[in-house]
């Protein structure tokens, strides 16, 4: 199985970070990888996106075409990146964030009120972490406790203090994803 | 060999660098390899190196031609307009028949461009990149792996024909990550060995002779008996250093040439085009100078066709032309100005030549 999963929204997100985790435990399983940012001008409030590719066979090119996973942090990301998206594609909404439903009747939806319950963390950054955890919970790409290893192994060493709030938030999404059922 | 450690591109260079014993890099930052010089700023100090952020560019190369006269492992790292500002000191170098490693993570151009990826310096690096007459060994990653891999390689052709060299990539090999084993921490022991050639300047300690470093030769008679000593030099690397991958060629009735990112996408295209039957392989240049002129002759005893992927205007275009004598058609695929093409773009062109 491939998954090419795109992560998008605006700068700030830690999409690029979100999507470092996920590639960090395809690394720890073993798996053949690639994490492609968009880079540019792009800051905070300026679009952004990562494209990372999980794969039991080597990753040809790292440029994702038609995404089988999306995660969209902001409106402008679900449009441009839900007409990519390949036929049967898990598409993951913000559903704080974006107030429109997923259009196309061929792709499955889940919509995470992520940042909502990343404030109720008093942890509103940390929004991406439980998109995280929800995806990886119903696609299965990885393994739930890998992410956890996954966190410990990319968080930065100045950033280490917040280490525990960010494995409860891909938690919160894991517990999102269970509910849901 | 180590364990698999996810990098970006960039990174894998300059943590790749370090283990073959570079100690002085030179840089000015520049997107889209700054995390070169990042990375390089926050090892170096710690391993008695040097990191020198310079004025500019042109400082930069300068200081490279410096520390290189010494028989040391040196090395900067630009993206296209910076490498621009290079070509002066890279004809030096290559004047004073120095070995350097110098990095060009490209994006698009001319002019200042843009800041996506771009192979449109392919000219300007392949057929000496300044005045003169001259070549540098320019190498072509496709991976974060052969990122790693080929500063090594680098930094030892370089030395073995005493002539610049050069890991030519595009942003996007420099930006993504990727598993890699970095290659076995040498660094020290390369140090210790005291190696630096013969010909470097290290202080006579008044018991040998000078040993010269100079591009400057008043006499005609002596300047055209360097130049022609040094092409000797490339012909020999010519007929023994050149290197590239095949692959699906054994029955391949086309074949795609690409490099970098576009033969990443190409290989996606070539897997799609075999599921619909048509036999297409890919030659996939490693070394770009010297060509492998070659493996794609022969190549073109066999194939209908050839099919050029390239981010450029058709610069590889030419040299497979005239590596193959232009005995079969050669296509292109192209985009530019940052734009990659897609596997479908390139799909849509293997089928036009399956036609």
């Amino acid at each position: 199985m491939t998954y090419e999963c795109i992560m998008a929204g605006f700068g700030g997100q830690g999409l690029l970070f979100s999507g470092k985790v996920l590639a960090h435990a395809a690394l720890i399983e073993g798996k053949e990888l690639s994490w492609l940012p968009s880079y540019g001008p792009e800051m905070r409030g300026g679009t952004c996106n990562c494209s990372v590719i999980v794969s039991d066979e080597p990753v040809g090119s790292p440029i994702i075409a038609h995404p089988n996973i999306l995660m969209a942090m902001n409106e402008p990301s679900l449009d441009k990146f839900e007409a990519a998206a390949a036929a049967g594609a898990e598409v993951f909404v913000d559903s704080s964030l974006i107030a429109r439903k997923v259009r196309r009747d061929d792709v499955c939806a889940t919509y995470v009120p992520a940042t909502e319950m990343a404030k109720e963390m008093e942890a509103t950054s940390l929004a991406n972490m439980i998109l995280l955890g929800a995806i990886v919970k119903k696609t299965g790409c990885v393994k739930c406790e890998t992410v956890a290893e996954a966190l410990k192994q990319t968080i930065s060493a100045r950033k280490a203090g917040l280490l525990e709030l960010n494995l409860k938030a891909v938690g919160r999404g894991f517990d999102f994803m269970n509910q849901d059922k | 060999m180590s364990e698999k450690v996810l990098m970006k591109g960039n990174e894998a260079i300059a943590e790749a660098a370090i283990r073959c014993g570079c100690r002085h890099y030179f840089g000015y930052p520049i997107t889209p390899q700054t995390e070169i010089a990042a990375y390089m700023s926050k090892r170096m100090p710690k391993i008695g190196g040097t990191f020198l952020q310079a004025e500019s560019e042109i400082a930069a190369i300068n200081m490279v031609y410096g520390c290189a006269s010494t028989g040391k492992r040196a090395m900067t790292s630009s993206s296209s307009p910076g490498v621009s500002l290079k070509a002066e000191g890279m004809s030096y170098l290559a004047g004073a028949d120095l070995p350097a490693l110098i990095v060009n993570v490209q994006r698009g151009g001319p002019g200042l461009g843009g800041i996506q990826p771009s192979q449109s310096d392919y000219f300007f690096m392949t057929r000496g990149p300044g005045h003169g007459d001259f070549r540098i060994i320019v190498l072509a990653p496709a991976t974060v792996q052969e990122m790693a891999d080929m500063t090594r390689l680098a930094f030892e052709l370089g030395e073995k024909y005493r002539m610049p060299a050069m890991l030519l990539a595009d942003g996007t090999m420099g930006q993504m990550m990727e598993p890699v084993s970095l290659p076995d921490d040498r660094g020290t022991e390369y140090l210790e060995s005291g190696a630096s050639g013969d010909w470097a300047t290290t202080g006579t300690q008044c018991k040998r002779a000078h040993h010269i470093v100079n591009s400057l030769y008043l006499k005609p008679e002596e300047l055209e008996k360097s130049n022609r000593e040094r092409f000797e030099r490339y012909a020999k690397l010519e007929k023994e250093e050149c290197r590239w991958e095949e692959h699906l060629m054994d029955d391949a009735e086309i074949c795609v040439v690409s490099v970098g990112i576009t033969a990443r996408v190409a290989k996606n295209a070539i897997a799609a085009a075999r599921r619909e039957g048509i036999k297409v392989g890919m030659i996939r240049p490693i070394t770009l100078y010297p060509f492998p002129k070659e493996a794609l002759a022969k190549a073109a005893a066999k194939v209908k066709g050839f099919l050029t992927v390239e981010l450029n205007m058709g610069q590889m275009n030419e040299d497979v032309k005239l590596a193959t004598g232009c005995a079969k058609p050669v296509a292109m695929c192209n985009r530019v100005g940052g734009m990659i093409p897609s596997t479908d773009e390139v799909l849509e062109a293997i089928r036009k030549e399956a036609k």
